[in-house]
């Protein structure tokens, strides 16, 4: 795994980039590189994660714009090969805007800014993403727009599929079934609103992003 | 080739909670406007274009509506055409 180098993204407003940087070059000692959006040549790295802030400000809907980079355009084939991606707060947005994930996220029920701790529950550890369902982690979440949302239909295949990765314990933002976080099919892509990057060092908000973000250089 | 002005506006879906209507809806009685129903805000986008005639200043809007304005898992649209003169 030596060589292995994990592409992060980023658009203009992203602002989580560096804390991905941080997470996975200073607390993982993962390769990583930073990935200009209007880029569409991803050949050179393994991994791939979009990271949170707020892609071209956010307007028209959360990740509407951004999913028409260059760099999301050249993602179906990569996540077609079975490389592994992440996508974050902002990232996780743009995945459900581009259709790499089911449903989507909008205001948050509260209208709140929403910048805590959060208790969550994992509820599989398909894709290798989280070591054992059933068990709760701590990670911190921060977002205004993180309600996800999904009809009866796409509940029914999340939950036939074994596709709800986390689930709120004390939903902050009203998400539809305390959703927190999903994995697509096969299992290589995975969307959440919490931080794990930032949870990776015991001097900050705890250790429980490592295994998230140290997952993505495992197949 | 012939101008054509449209308006398109997006809405939440009926069975999506708008909180930000909710919280305009309080404001409202606030404002001593009572016995209001529903209220809920959306966006409203106005686009000039060009194409040669209707039925393709048509497939524009839908296109623009159906892939970029509106993301339809959460939102419904619907717009007018006109012709500019």
């Amino acid at each position: 795994m030596i060589n292995y180098k994990v592409g992060i993204v980023v658009f203009p407003g992203s602002n989580c980039d560096r804390d991905i940087f941080w997470a996975l070059e200073g607390c993982l000692d993962i390769k990583t590189k930073f990935l200009w959006h209007e880029s569409s040549d991803i050949s050179e790295v393994d991994a791939i994660v979009l990271p949170g802030g707020f892609s071209y400000g956010d307007y028209l809907r959360c990740g509407a714009i951004a999913r028409f980079s260059p760099l999301i355009n050249s993602l179906d084939e990569f996540i077609k090969s079975g490389k592994k991606v992440i996508g974050i707060c902002n990232g996780f947005q743009i995945l459900t805007e581009s259709g790499f994930l089911p449903g989507a996220l909008t205001k948050n029920k509260s209208l709140d800014f929403i910048c805590n701790d959060c208790e969550l529950k994992i509820m599989t550890s398909r894709g290798g993403w989280f070591k054992t369902s059933n068990v709760n982690i701590n990670l911190p979440v921060a977002h205004g727009e993180g309600r996800y949302y999904c009809n009866d239909d796409t509940y029914k295949d999340l939950l036939d599929n074994d596709l709800i990765a986390l689930k709120y314990l004390n939903n902050p933002n009203g998400s539809s079934h305390d959703i927190a976080g999903i994995i697509n099919k096969k299992g290589n892509v995975l969307g959440l609103m919490p931080h794990p990057e930032r949870a990776c060092d015991k001097n900050l908000s705890g250790t429980d992003g490592l295994f998230t973000l140290k997952s993505i250089i495992e197949s | 080739m012939n101008h054509f002005e449209s308006k398109g506006s997006i809405r939440l879906r009926a069975s999506v909670l708008d909180p930000a209507g909710e919280a305009i809806k309080s404001a409202a009685n606030k404002l001593g406007v009572e016995n209001i129903d529903s209220l809920r805000i959306g966006k409203l986008i106005e686009i000039k274009l060009e194409a040669n005639g209707e039925k393709e200043a048509k497939e524009k809007i839908e296109l623009l509506c159906d892939r970029l304005f509106a993301n339809k898992v959460i939102e419904d649209y619907e717009y007018l055409i006109n012709k500019e003169p």
